[in-house]
């Protein structure tokens, strides 16, 4: 076991010995099931009225109804989620001062960095896959394309993994969970909200370059079914840029 | 095996160290001695490369702590004031990830981690979570993890901190059995750990080095005479000049109780023999009669009080009978 593997292997049994994860967990999940549900019935009553209108069986689309939506509220729901699950990584190892310890221990910055955030990104994978269970017993019942749900699904990967790399970036900045929690709160919607601003100047080169800056843009052409490589470069390059600010505060901090 | 030149350290406009130089030889045990706030911690934290010094070299086991801290990060056992341990996890637990931290893997690791468990007498609660265990067990995990990958230099901030007395003593024989294989400077403000663990001190006080030297040079070098209290049951009048009779007193102060005195004399000239035989052929009723030795205690405080003229003290060897006085007041008080 490599020291960064070892880092990881203690930081998610760090997340599953405390309860964090369990309720961080179930309110995502029970969230992301009570969504479905409303949309699912939603549509389902969507379906009665077009029977009702043009008579037989109507085809409505799931894709459409369902996991579009589905997948755009989802932005909000990572955005107020996932920041409670990075607050602790390096705000905790600093109030406890394993910080110094971390710091003088054989291993780089960057495998630090980079051992915290894989750790959180597989705690999000394993929530995001027991939401497969949605799209899995729909298929059962009914008919749809699985390419847009699986292009949505690697919209919420990467969008996930860019709130992670925003929340690992506020845990370093502070020793204090709330304000690490709250400065990821504050950055992603800032962040959200720059989209509005680009969508009033509209098609100027401003607004097309506020409105790439800001995510929103790249999740909805995942979740419409769109892979456009210059979505997954902007993820890329972001997550990047989150991470190598990440290291340069945990180095800073060694200064003072 | 340890050598800093001219380290100084500043935050701002504080300056926490200023211009550090020592060395330690390996093997050595050298310990820090100093009051709070007096640069301790920074000077190790610089050791560890925890933070790079503003100005100055460090070097440990021939690396430079600034161009290749991997490589002194490796060969350093480091237990920071307050024990680095993870809550969440049992004594085992921690001390693999500490090991598997530092790329021990296998046998290699589990035989390391029996040894330092059994070293420090863990053994009973080594499936136990840390975050239930008390101060002092915190405290031997910490070590325990220092000590995990058998490192050639080890740097403990204040080791004995939150242990029993029982516990201390161990911990210190510990230390003892580690000089000669390691290399070890550890903190302290508890002097008779120094004396007791240490080939040599280093008092450090307002972030410069005040005195280095063995413990008995320390307290040999800032005495400059001897002194000999003597506690008689009846006392005549006059007394003081009465002993004075004896040849070779330098001076006498009574002491704080009736019929205990101070005598001083020349360095080198032991009078207990003369004054015993002067007082009881004259039937004064000898209570009590020793040499007052000048404990580290004194000696730190002296450093550390009277910083300025230090240099200047430390250096005078001829002694003085002013100074004396100074140093009898500490002593008496």
């Amino acid at each position: 076991m490599t020291p960064v593997q070892a880092l990881i292997a203690k930081e998610l049994r760090g997340y599953f010995v405390s309860p964090i994860v369990y309720v961080v967990g179930a309110v995502f999940l029970l969230i992301f099931g009570f969504l479905s549900y409303l949309y699912i019935v939603f549509a389902g009553a969507q379906a009665i009225q077009l029977m009702q209108m043009q008579g037989g069986t109507a085809q409505i689309n799931l894709n459409d109804l369902v996991f579009r939506n589905l997948f755009a509220s989802m932005r909000f729901i990572l955005l107020i989620i996932l920041p409670i699950l990075t607050m602790r990584l390096f705000a905790e190892e600093r109030k406890l001062r394993t910080f110094e310890f971390l710091m003088t221990s054989p291993i780089g910055i960057n495998e630090i960095v980079a051992g915290k955030f894989v750790s959180v990104f597989l705690v999000f994978l394993s929530l995001l896959g027991l939401t497969g269970l949605v799209p899995a017993v729909l298929m059962l019942f009914s008919d749809f394309d699985w390419n847009p749900v699986l292009t949505g699904y690697l919209g919420m990967a990467l969008l996930g993994a860019l709130f992670l790399a925003v929340g690992v970036f506020a845990s370093a900045l502070t020793e204090n969970q709330i304000v690490a929690a709250f400065v990821s709160f504050g950055i992603l919607l800032t962040i959200w909200l720059i989209s509005g601003l680009g969508a009033l100047l509209g098609d100027t080169t401003a607004g097309h370059v506020i409105s790439y800056v800001s995510f929103m843009e790249h999740y909805d052409r995942l979740v419409h079914g769109l892979i456009d490589t210059s979505d997954l470069v902007y993820f890329g390059s972001s997550l990047a840029l989150m991470l190598f600010l990440t290291h340069r505060v945990v180095e800073s901090a060694r200064w003072k | 095996m340890i050598d800093v030149q001219n380290i100084t350290k500043r935050y701002g406009h504080h300056t926490a160290i200023d211009r550090v130089t020592f060395s330690v030889a390996k093997g050595e045990v050298l310990a820090f001695l100093g009051p709070n706030g007096a640069g301790k911690t920074t000077t190790m934290r610089i050791l560890t490369c925890f933070m790079p010094a503003t100005e100055g070299t460090a070097r440990v086991a021939g690396f430079d702590c600034a161009d290749q801290p991997l490589e002194v990060k490796r060969r350093i056992g480091y237990l920071p004031e307050t024990p680095p341990v993870y809550q969440e996890l049992t004594v085992t637990e921690y001390l693999t990830f500490v090991g598997r931290l530092r790329g021990m893997v296998g046998r290699n690791l589990t035989s390391a981690l029996d040894q330092s468990i059994g070293r420090l007498e863990l053994g009973t609660v080594r499936h136990r979570l840390i975050g239930n265990l008390s101060r002092g067990y915190r405290q031997r995990v910490g070590l325990a993890q220092a000590l995990l990958h058998d490192p050639p230099v080890l740097i403990l901030d204040e080791p004995t901190v939150g242990l029993d007395p029982k516990q201390i003593i161990e911990i210190r024989e510990l230390i003892k059995s580690l000089a000669g294989s390691h290399t070890v400077i550890l903190s302290t403000h508890i002097l008779p750990e120094a004396t007791a663990v240490c080939q040599r001190v280093v008092i450090i006080s307002g972030g410069r080095i005040v005195a280095e030297d063995t413990p008995e040079q320390l307290s040999a070098r800032l005495r400059h005479s001897e002194k000999i209290s003597v506690t008689l049951k009846t006392p005549p009048i006059d007394c003081e000049g009465k002993l004075r009779a004896i040849p070779g007193i330098l001076n006498i102060f009574s002491g704080q109780t009736t019929g205990n005195y101070l005598i001083e004399c020349a360095l080198g000239h032991d009078l207990r023999d003369e004054i015993a035989r002067f007082v009881v052929s004259n039937h004064w009723g000898l209570l009590e009669l020793r040499t007052i030795s000048m404990t580290l205690e004194d000696v730190f405080l002296q450093l550390t009080r009277h910083e300025e003229d230090l240099s200047h003290s430390a250096d005078a060897s001829a002694s003085s009978i002013s100074d004396g006085a100074v140093v009898t007041q500490d002593t008496a008080s």
